[in-house]
């Protein structure tokens, strides 16, 4: 059984790759709302059924192939701190964190898979992957659910498709969310158009860690919301050619921004570096704008291409749960904003940026980087 | 602006077009923690209609609370005063007992009323099982009928051996 401090040790695998590929496509996660045909919901049951359900669908899940070495454990054997750096890696839900008797999690060991038992539906799986990649997500995940049906029986309805607790989860039980990085259409003031173009089509937008337009750190989460009548592949591939088409979107914004106005640009990404570099005392909201746009100056060749990683680690790392288990206390406000500084400045320390500040020559543009990120990384 | 929820200031709000429609709903940090629509797996605006800020989705359970109001699920005790209350079904079993008061509540939030896409393979099989031993029992009551015994035993052995587990 792996330990928790070993599972969170190192980053996950859709944190270290692909990101070049897409620069503004982070991650794409899917879920697979699942129940038990013969016992009550969670939510409803009681106790002792809660428990059952539990002892019915562990075993199977820990006995899949891929969850071989896998963490599992009972939500109320872990800490308050633990279960949030699962949410912050987007490993258990807010709400599952919340549980503790008689619900679990079994979390693949490269967290690309984690199943939470017992969750609002008893079984909810995810697969999360680097950059735009729903669809193998979704195959993953899909057989995986296969394999657990030779052993469970799901409650399924030839008309409403697999039964959830709550009504909008009905049919295919898919949620098929990606994460995406738009500084550019921020920027050029064009988010609220695309995103309202998005909504338009029946997908939800939400900012990952603000609220309305101005989300931090110019980071959108793009899903579904109907998961009934149509196909999970119909839903996946609109879902891809949006975010398609929204990446493309934010392609072109950024290219304009360097055309038109090169110094505001450089300015904004240069000033974000310096403050990065040296501030000692930094709030998780400033920090997240800051290096926002110095992820965008990784994709725009102002920095090494590496920068974009070193990015998205930073993002997860200076989360508040991450820094008291990096702390190993229980630390105050005041604190954490001493020691998030502490981490980004070590961090950024062998970080170099040419003198002006602009794409050094022969450093090509984000859109024609290798696939493929360095081996170093 | 106050959120819709309680009489705190809102500073979450959510704006979505759901078939056309505007819908809008504006929530204080608490209200939107609470029915978590800062978590990043994913929330439904749907699923907080549900909870009756417009009375359109909220007033279709209401509405139809009289036809059933005196059913109770017999595998779990669920009613539909639970659904009101806890926006959330009690087992498998209730979506067959409360049907007709939750289709029309699916049409504000999903695409289309009936499943397309995948379907549990094992249930594949025990759904095509039941058509062959349909079809066998009914091959057997006309052999029976013909007074074709020699194939009547034959079709009686192929439906023991399906029946059994």
């Amino acid at each position: 059984m792996m330990r928790f401090s070993t599972l969170i040790k190192n980053p996950a695998d859709w944190m270290t790759g692909g990101a070049a590929a897409h620069g503004a496509v982070l991650t794409s996660r899917i879920r697979l709302a699942r129940n038990l045909r013969r016992q009550p919901f969670p939510g409803w049951a009681k106790r002792e059924q809660r428990a059952l359900a539990l002892e019915l669908m562990r075993p199977s899940v820990e006995a899949l192939s891929v969850m071989k070495d896998a963490f599992s454990q009972e939500l109320s054997d872990l800490s308050s701190v633990q279960k949030q750096v699962l949410v912050e890696r987007h490993l258990v839900s807010r709400e599952h964190a919340a549980r503790s008797e008689g619900s679990a999690v079994v979390i693949e060991r490269r967290q690309s898979f984690s199943f939470m038992l017992n969750e609002e539906d008893h079984l909810r799986m995810q697969a999360i992957r680097p950059g735009l990649q729903l669809s193998s997500a979704f195959e993953a995940l899909s057989a995986l659910d296969t394999e657990l049906e030779t052993t469970l029986e799901f409650a399924f309805d030839p008309t409403l498709g697999y039964l959830t607790t709550c009504p909008t989860n009905l049919g295919t039980g898919l949620r098929a969310s990606v994460m995406l990085h738009l500084p550019g259409l921020v920027l050029s003031d064009q988010i609220g158009q695309v995103l309202q173009a998005v909504g338009k089509i029946g997908l939800a937008v939400r900012g990952l860690y603000g609220e309305g337009t101005e989300s931090l750190g110019h980071l959108y989460q793009i899903s579904n919301q109907s998961t009934l009548g149509e196909s999970e592949e119909t839903i996946i591939r609109r879902l891809e050619r949006v975010i398609g088409q929204v990446a493309e979107h934010e392609q072109n914004a950024r290219e304009k921004l360097l055309e038109d106005d090169p110094e505001m640009v450089a300015d904004k990404i240069g000033r974000a570096f310096g403050v990065l570099r040296h501030a000692h005392i930094i709030d998780s909201k400033e920090a997240l704008n800051h290096l926002s746009l110095l992820r965008l100056g990784g994709t725009l060749g102002f920095f090494p291409a590496d920068t974009i990683l070193l990015c998205d680690s930073l993002l997860m790392d200076i989360q508040p749960a991450h820094l008291q288990l990096h702390a190993v206390r229980k630390l105050s406000p005041e604190e954490r904003d001493a020691i998030r500084a502490q981490i980004i400045r070590s961090r950024l320390q062998n970080l170099q940026s040419s003198d002006t500040c602009t794409p050094s020559a022969g450093e090509p543009p984000s859109s024609s980087q290798p696939a493929n990120p360095p081996d170093e990384l | 602006m106050k959120c819709d929820f309680c009489d705190t200031k809102a500073s979450v709000f959510l704006t979505q077009l759901v078939e056309g429609q505007m819908k809008k709903v504006s929530l204080c940090e608490t209200c939107a923690k609470e029915r978590g629509v800062t978590d990043p797996t994913g929330f439904s605006l749907a699923d907080l209609l549900l909870g009756g800020i417009s009375g359109e989705l909220g007033g279709m359970i209401g509405g139809h609370q009289p036809a059933g109001g005196g059913k109770v699920c017999q595998a779990c005790g669920f009613t539909l005063e639970d659904l009101r209350r806890v926006r959330r079904f009690g087992c498998a079993e209730c979506y067959t007992l409360f049907r007709e008061e939750i289709t029309p509540m699916l049409r504000g939030m999903h695409k289309g009323a009936s499943h397309v896409g995948k379907v549990p393979e094992g249930l594949m099989a025990l759904q095509f099982k039941h058509q062959r031993l349909q079809d066998l029992r009914s091959r057997l009551e006309q052999a029976v009928t013909a007074e074709n015994y020699e194939e009547a035993a034959g079709l009686r052995d192929e439906i023991h051996s399906l029946a059994l587990p």
